[in-house]
């Protein structure tokens, strides 16, 4: 057994050979993309629920076609089709979930804790796909595979995660994952998007950029949330870029082998330039790959499939 | 506590009791001598009196009835979650004879009529004195003031729109030069929503690592400050609900030092437990002010032991079963503590040695009946025969059945308390007789 436990709701909850088994699993799968039939009938006749309670495009789509390329069955719930506007609690769906006797549940929700309350009362696999500000743990694996397919042993490799940090369940589960593996993780961005409390997971917290990126192997660029910003905490766009952007000259005095990522969705020329969006340092599109990898990988093992079964990656 | 009564004679004695009044606890075992609603006589060794049917107090302790000066009793419009009745009930059970209501009802108290008819509930309901507090501002809303002196000789003991800060400054300065001529003091929900903002959890740690927005201390500290300057210049009486921050208790510290008529109270979830509970996510944990950090808990209970904080108020906070399965963020804040506040008290102050026995019932009874002016919480001849009978040694496990709360949204489930009432006495009738 590579996974312990039914659920993935964090990376925190993983050991670090967990996530090198999944990683491992993950990077078989990635093999197959490049055949000319890309599915496999794994999952045939079981039952997915994707339920996305909040926006998402990336996320929904990768997980749908994790699900595809195992053949699962499955059945797509979001917050505009569900009882949630009606004031429905989270019991009450989990409740109604677990009579449809489904055999995954795919949960993202605004709420942080979410995920860990339905995992807690129902007993189908629960895979958090984002779960407030708190943890996004398939995002975290993609985006610690990225690394290892540049870096192999991330042990002492410098990692920094710039942007808005207190909004971001993309830089908790990065966080986790990085510091179980031994990477070294610095946190960058404005004083009013970087919480203080995080410092005691073992983290750096450093507000000058220049300094942030100075020997860093991976610079992990968020998203900006302007939505979840009034204007007091956050001057604006012009001096978000001036301040924290990743331009041509950030990356030019990156060490040479450095390389950028971004989980998407990319607020050009604010977070990151388009010159360093489209250029050579980014992995951008390797990480949206193997983010399908990744999640067939998790839905692969919770289900129970046997890791030898896979063959040679 | 055995007794084969059907009814409680007008005139009894209480023998065999560990009486607990001014701060100590008496050594040797006494009695109380109770004649048509007031104490007649109380004293240490056997009564002299003859004659006189007796309780055998067993060697529990006999302590004023319970003060609580803050209390959400939801009637009226949340009536699924709790009434004055079933409010009542728990406070009797908790060993409280009186208590003071917030006027965060919906509609709010902000009127003569809302008083009386608060009062008017409670003397059906028989089990406890309520004493109402009305909205500083009509429909608690921040704007203008109600009728104070009406309310005061209605029996309004204060006023607050607690649940809500009274954000403008002036409407604060006004109500504590006007209250205080009428001889009651402001109670004020000390937060800055500037700075709490969409808060739902201490800001420190856990909610950084939890992903939950959080509610820093500096909203609480410096709301606190502005009313203790208002109060300073208006010379008027100002108390401090639900003190949860070192911050505040230090402000409170000098304050009081510099000889202001501040008085504060803290709950017993601020000084037992502290941020890190909000870990499983579970809302029974989410209060406002929120849990906060070790060295707050640990400046709430050494300022309740010094007398820098008056009395222990318990914030209770009734709320549906529904409400409470609600997702962390969204669910409403508040829990329930009436009928665990003692058990907490000798748990977390006494049996830690933060302070004695007698110092905890005194923050329970007799400073908050004083700095109040309400009847009651005191053990001396002549005044209300209201009191408790408790053992401080008795463990109890807290579990959602046993509750007479209509709600059972307590922080301490599953936890095992000690010290637990035998039976509440109000104005010399029995109000609650724990089952042996």
């Amino acid at each position: 057994m590579i996974l312990k436990n039914k659920d993935v709701l964090g990376l925190e909850e993983l050991s670090a050979e967990e996530i090198l088994g999944v990683l491992e699993i993950a990077s078989r799968f990635r093999a197959v993309f490049d055949r000319p039939v890309r599915s496999v009938p794994i999952m045939r006749g079981r039952t997915v629920v994707n339920f996305f309670h909040e926006p998402s495009t990336r996320t929904r789509i990768s997980f749908e076609l994790a699900e595809k390329r195992l053949s699962a069955d499955i059945v797509n719930f979001s917050s505009a089709t569900s009882s949630f506007s009606k004031g429905e609690t989270l019991r009450d769906t989990a409740e109604n979930l677990a009579a449809m006797k489904i055999d995954m549940l795919i949960i993202r929700h605004g709420s942080a804790g979410a995920a860990h309350y339905l995992a807690k009362v129902l007993e189908c696999s629960v895979i958090n796909a984002g779960d407030g500000a708190h943890e996004h743990p398939t995002q975290g694996l993609l985006d610690i595979m990225t690394m290892r397919q540049r870096f192999g042993d991330l042990r002492g490799k410098k990692v920094t995660i710039i942007g808005d940090i207190s909004h971001s369940r993309v830089a908790r589960s990065n966080i986790w994952g990085l510091n179980k593996l031994g990477a070294e993780v610095t946190l960058c961005g404005p004083p009013t998007m970087v919480p203080g409390g995080l410092a005691r997971l073992g983290v750096n917290i450093e507000y000058d950029l220049k300094k942030a990126v100075a020997d860093a192997d991976v610079l992990n660029v968020l998203r900006i949330q302007l939505e979840r910003h009034s204007s007091k905490s956050f001057p604006g766009n012009r001096e978000y870029h001036r301040m924290y952007g990743i331009t041509e000259d950030v990356v030019r005095a990156l060490k040479p082998e450095a390389i950028v990522m971004h989980p998407g969705p990319m607020n050009r020329d604010v977070e990151i330039s388009s010159e360093v969006a489209d250029g050579p340092r980014q992995v951008i599109l390797d990480q949206v790959a193997n983010g399908v990898a990744v999640r067939m990988a998790l839905i692969y093992l919770l289900s129970g499939g046997d890791p030898g079964a896979l063959g040679g990656g | 506590m055995e007794w084969s009564w059907q009814r409680i004679p007008s005139e009894f004695l209480v023998t065999d009791v560990k009486l607990c009044r001014q701060g100590k606890l008496g050594k040797r075992k006494g009695f109380l001598h109770i004649r048509k609603g007031r104490i007649e006589g109380l004293g240490v060794g056997a009564p002299t009196a003859e004659g006189i049917p007796a309780l055998d107090g067993d060697g529990l302790v006999c302590a004023p009835g319970l003060v609580d000066l803050h209390v959400h009793f939801r009637e009226p419009g949340h009536e699924e979650k709790e009434t004055v009745a079933t409010g009542s009930r728990a406070a009797a059970a908790g060993g409280y004879t009186s208590v003071v209501t917030m006027p965060n009802t919906d509609p709010a108290i902000d009127n003569t009529g809302m008083i009386r008819y608060l009062i008017d509930r409670g003397k059906e309901a028989g089990r406890c004195r309520i004493h109402p507090t009305g909205a500083i501002s009509p429909g608690r809303e921040g704007q203008g003031m109600t009728e104070f002196g009406d309310m005061v000789s209605a029996g309004a003991v204060g006023f607050t729109d607690d649940g809500s800060p009274v954000a403008s400054g002036g409407l604060m300065s006004n109500a504590l030069k006007y209250a205080d001529v009428l001889g009651v003091p402001i109670i004020t929900h000390a937060e800055d929503r500037s700075i709490v903002g969409k808060g739902c959890m201490h800001a420190g740690y856990w909610s950084a690592r939890l992903g939950m927005a959080g509610m820093a201390r500096a909203g609480e500290d410096t709301a606190v400050f502005r009313d203790v300057e208002l109060a300073r210049a208006a010379g008027a009486h100002l108390h401090v609900a639900h003190v949860s921050t070192k911050g505040v208790v230090e402000i409170i510290r000098r304050a009081k030092n510099e000889g202001l008529r501040i008085t504060a109270e803290a709950t017993p979830h601020h000084f037992s437990l502290d941020h890190s509970r909000c870990r499983g996510y579970s809302p029974l944990f989410k209060m406002n002010p929120p849990l906060r950090e070790p060295d707050d808990v640990n400046a709430v209970a050494e300022g309740l032991a010094d007398g820098t904080l008056d009395c222990i108020a318990t914030d209770h906070a009734p709320h549906t079963v529904t409400e409470k399965e609600h997702q962390f963020d969204q669910a409403p804040f508040g829990v329930t503590g009436l009928e665990t506040a003692l058990g907490v008290g000798i748990t977390y102050l006494v049996n830690t040695g933060v302070m004695d026995l007698g110092r905890l019932v005194q923050c329970m009874s007799e400073t908050p009946a004083r700095i109040f002016n309400l009847p009651g919480g005191r053990l001396e001849e002549g005044a209300e025969a209201d009191f408790v009978l408790f053992d401080p040694t008795r463990k109890w496990k807290v579990v959602a059945d046993g509750f007479q709360s209509r709600s059972d949204n307590s922080a301490y489930l599953g936890e095992t308390l000690i010290g637990r009432v035998a039976a509440t006495f109000r104005g010399g009738r029995l109000t609650w007789r724990a089952e042996s």
